[in-house]
């Protein structure tokens, strides 16, 4: 009986992806359709969360191509977090697409919509993934769904974009993470993800330390420099693919990963050993200070807030890196706490373009006085970012700097502060400088803003961005079961 | 039961006069199709059978092997039988269709008689036990194609046909050589018998030169990298069926005959590297992938891309032979299998394309995927097969392949199969890239008509199904494999 729960939670959205298909002629029935499945599949989340106990005993294999290689699912709290953070940010983006895409007039929209349902799919069949393999498998087919998804303008641009996007997907996952999961393969024996690592004690370390920098490269999704640029080319989809594939789905998949691979492929006591992680963990860090200071200097709002997405994967890689076990619980609860924070930025950048067809940070003066309340969600959404109080951010973050002092890193941790600061002059100015005065006299007073679907989405997300500062409970207990007992900091 | 290892090769070759005795399209049509299951299910039979009891050896109007021809179906050949008939008959459903858009009326009959004649050489030379026999099939084939060939629409197909033709009978005339050299020294040519008595004449020149004749000869039909150059535009011109048939099966029995001949027919000969066998099939194997993988991104004509991209997977299939280890020659056994299996969807598809829209240049490809999405999804799931992505069959061979190099620790050659997969995941999006960017424009098409789709489409289900369940694939192709090991150790 729990398998089939777990197993719907995969299906539904293939499912919904097949009847949308059917239902081009009819948009009303086709829209309400996919937030049904949407709420349904929350709901199906929810139990699952309530009776986790049972539900993690449960394996499902579907499929055993070679032997040794199966296509199998198990649930773990870490996939219980990322299922939770997705399903509920599905129907919130559907409420949100609709609105835009209407507004829009975007063609094609059947097809948006199926699309985006798989996509979802594949990732919660990753979220489930009971071994490399199966994670692999879906891995790339979230690269391949999302694919029509970026390129959905049809144009010269969205093509260019999502060659970028295929080319550096599929190539680091083929030339870097294929290898390493063969590499894993034939060190370990086995691909299956097992508490505490599969490696053998003697396993020789530096090709371990090869494996473990061919899964951190590989892991594009991740986007570690230099394999990021496919996230700023990602920019050119329509604004709730960027929203919830690009801040959310998407890198999360790959942050996940990297996550799993680091918890249970190596094992974070061995991880803590190589020092192959300590280098690889500046990497990281090198990558978050970069990507800060470009997005301090580029000028269009998505692309500012897809570099931002870089570098808060980073944190994440770099936490999984440390090893410590706070900086892990901060990586794991970072996943939840910047997606909510980052999908409501971008549904903001969305709501502008739609309201006031801007694109540009420099264009955006005065704009507070049209649009206060997306401009006050913006704010919250930065503070998120940022990782200040009352946001959800501020935990992640504050475990992700334990971390790094616990481990004596002290430039780790200047890189992080220094990030942070950057980010409060690339995210905070926007609000402030939208409720500027233009100085032109025309534009007087306040405009009230309409109620639209897309306000309603971005409200939402904000307020769960604040509630999750008031309550983090679940995403900690679910972030930090992982890790070995004891090790975890209190709160 | 007593007669059953003839009657694949029978079937189809008694078909072909009546075919021409009765001299009507359809029925033609008909009789072929029901020759071609007979062929097929007869292999099958065969094939449990020697799974189940060993080799089964035939004798030629009942004289014994020296004296009379034997036939001789191990696992090995029953596996091709397998292969080759399966496809053999798949393509057969939909030719008549596609014989109605691209061949003359007058030719049609004799198109039907000539695939039979194709597919029974093919079959016999698979269950051949006798060198010459071999021989004389693998020239009624070549002459057989030849013509199919020479069938297509275009003018060009006659310069395709002519230049195989060509250079066809220069290989056949090699491994005529061969044949000749080796009977000149053993006066045999049952294959049994001669790698019995070539134990006898071990180190001799004359022996290494036949060989090498053999294999250039075999390597010629087989379209190895550097010895391609017949193919691509035989497979272009050809009338669409054309190329999906001998795409799927042509190629697949040449590469059978290498594997014959290096293993059955020479085996020890061959050992303590008198010859730099394995070398050799390394580098030709890593230049055809590339090569190939290279040219075929650069076409704009997708029947001569998906060509080029054949004998990047033939470099693949002599690339597992080169290993010269038991996972090696299975892995290549299993591409073999696969690769019928997805080349076959390929080409069909194009037979689609070309029904409707009478050509397959990338340039007519813009705004299709959209017109005639079932068969642009065929070539997606084709291609993606093609390229080795899981849950497709294609995986299976690039897994096994894989981990045969990784058995002799060599990393570089894993390094290659993945580049080479990378460089086919180019081409392919360059197809997808084609259909779905740009709008058709003002031409209305509609999607290919059912007698070429639902072929098509059991091709591409064969090439789910068999990356969710390799079973049958693995344990066949792991026996013939063992078993062609243990011949000769």
């Amino acid at each position: 009986m729990f398998d089939l729960w777990l197993q719907l939670l995969i299906l539904l959205p293939f499912a919904t992806a097949a009847i949308v298909l059917t239902l081009g002629r009819f948009p009303n029935i086709r829209e309400a359709l996919s937030l049904g499945a949407g709420v349904m599949l929350i709901g199906i989340a929810l139990w699952v969360y309530s009776n986790m106990g049972e539900m993690a005993l449960v394996s499902i294999v579907w499929a055993e191509p070679v032997p040794g290689l199966s296509l199998s699912f198990k649930l773990d709290e870490l996939g219980m977090l990322f299922i939770l953070v997705a399903t509920v940010l599905w129907p919130i983006t559907t409420l949100y697409a609709i609105g835009y895409m209407r507004a829009h007039n975007e063609p094609r929209q059947t097809t948006f919509f199926a699309w985006f349902a798989i996509a979802i799919g594949s990732t919660l069949a990753i979220a489930l993934a009971a071994n490399l393999f199966t994670l692999f498998v879906f891995y790339e087919v979230l690269t391949l769904s999302t694919y029509p998804l970026v390129t959905h303008g049809r144009d010269e641009a969205a093509k260019k974009g999502g060659r970028t996007y295929l080319m550096i997907l599929l190539g680091t996952s083929i030339t870097f993470l294929l290898p390493a999961i063969i590499g894993t393969w034939v060190m370990a024996g086995s691909l299956d993800f097992k508490e505490g690592g599969v490696f053998a004690a003697d396993a020789s370390v530096v090709q371990i330390s090869v494996l473990l920098a061919l899964f951190v490269v590989g892991i594009g999704k991740a986007a570690i420099m230099p394999f990021h640029r496919w996230l700023p080319a990602a920019m050119v989809a329509p604004t709730p693919v960027s929203a919830l594939l690009h801040a959310v789905a998407v890198v999360k998949a790959g942050a996940f990963a990297m996550l799993k691979v680091c918890a249970l492929i190596f094992g974070l006591d061995l991880l803590a050993l190589l020092p192959a992680s300590t280098w690889l963990a500046y990497l990281a860090a090198l990558s978050i200070v970069i990507a800060s200071v470009i997005a301090l200097r580029e000028d269009n709002l998505k692309r500012r807030l897809a570099y931002s997405t870089i570098g808060q994967l980073n944190y994440i890689t770099l936490g999984a890196l440390l090893a410590t076990s706070s900086a892990f619980v901060g990586s794991a609860m970072h996943i939840a706490m910047h997606a909510f924070a980052k999908i409501t930025l971008f549904f903001c950048a969305g709501a502008i373009l739609v309201v006031s067809h801007k694109t540009r940070v420099s264009e955006l003066t005065g704009l507070g006085r049209r649009m206060p309340l997306t401009m006050i969600a913006f704010f919250i959404g930065s503070l998120g970012i940022v990782g200040v109080p009352p946001t959800g951010g501020t935990w992640s973050k504050w475990y992700l700097l334990m971390g790094t002092l616990d481990s004596g890193q002290w430039v780790l941790a200047i890189a992080l502060m220094l990030s942070s600061l950057l980010s409060i002059v690339y995210l905070l100015a926007i609000p402030v400088r939208a409720f500027l005065p233009t100085g032109s006299e025309t534009e007087a007073g306040w405009i009230p803003e309409r109620m639209s679907p897309m306000l309603l989405a971005i409200l939402l997300t904000s307020i769960a961005t604040i509630t999750l500062f008031f309550f983090p409970q679940t995403v900690f207990e679910l972030a930090s079961a992982i890790v070995p007992a004891g090790g975890g900091h209190g709160r | 039961m007593l007669q059953l290892p003839i009657l694949q090769v029978l079937l189809p070759l008694l078909a072909a006069p009546v075919c021409l005795a009765f001299n009507k399209e359809a029925l033609a049509w008909l009789i072929a199709i029901a020759a071609a299951i007979g062929a097929t299910i007869t292999s099958v039979m065969l094939l449990v059978m020697v799974m189940q009891g060993g080799p089964i050896s035939y004798h030629m109007g009942g004289w014994p092997a020296l004296i009379g021809i034997e036939y001789r179906i191990d696992v090995l050949s029953a596996w091709l039988l397998v292969i080759v008939s399966t496809l053999g008959a798949v393509m057969l459903v939909p030719a008549r269709a596609c014989a109605i858009r691209e061949i003359e009326p007058s030719q049609r009959v004799y198109f039907f008689v000539t695939y039979l004649l194709c597919l029974a050489a093919l079959l016999g030379i698979i269950s051949s036990g006798d060198l010459f026999n071999i021989f004389v099939f693998l020239e009624i084939s070549a002459l057989s194609s030849y013509i199919l060939i020479a069938m297509g629409k275009d003018r060009m197909a006659l310069v395709a046909s002519i230049r195989y033709l060509v250079l066809g009978t220069i290989g056949a005339t090699f491994i005529l050589i061969g044949i000749g050299l080796l009977y000149s020294k053993t006066g045999t040519l049952n294959i049994k018998d001669l790698s019995l008595q070539l134990r006898e004449v071990e180190g001799s020149r004359t022996v290494l030169t036949a060989f090498c004749f053999l294999a250039i000869g075999t390597m010629l039909k087989l379209a190895l990298f550097p010895l391609h150059v017949w193919l691509p535009n035989a497979y272009t011109y050809a009338p669409s069926i054309v190329s999906a048939f001998l795409a799927a099966t042509a190629t697949k029995t040449a590469l059978y005959l290498l594997i014959r001949l290096c293993y059955s027919v020479f085996g020890e000969t061959l050992q303590d590297g008198v010859l730099p066998l394995e070398e050799v099939l390394l580098a030709l194997g890593i230049l055809g992938i590339f090569a190939g993988s290279l040219m075929a991104a650069a076409q704009t004509n997708l029947k001569r891309m998906f060509a080029y991209s054949s004998v990047a997977q033939i470099g693949f299939m002599v690339l597992g032979l080169g290993l010269a280890s038991a996972a090696g020659l299975t892995a290549t056994l299993i591409h073999i299998f696969n690769h019928a299996l997805m080349k076959g969807a390929l080409f069909l598809a194009l037979a689609g394309l070309v029904y409707r829209i009478g050509d397959v240049r990338l340039s007519d490809m813009a705004g299709l995927g959209r017109a005639m999405p079932l068969t642009f999804a065929a070539i997606v799931i084709g291609g993606l097969s093609l390229i080795g992505v899981p849950l497709t069959a294609g995986f299976i061979s690039k897994w096994y392949l894989v981990q045969a190099t990784l058995e002799q620790d060599m990393w570089w050659l894993t390094v290659v199969i993945l580049l080479g997969s990378l460089l086919t995941g180019l081409y392919i999006f360059r197809v997808i890239e084609a259909a779905w960017f740009r709008d058709s424009g003002t031409k209305q098409v509609s999607e290919a008509p059912l007698i070429i789709l639902l072929p098509t489409w059991l091709l591409v289900g064969a090439n789910i199904y068999f990356g969710l369940d390799a079973s049958l694939s693995i344990s066949v192709s792991e026996a013939a494999a063992m078993y062609l090991m243990g011949t000769s150790p």
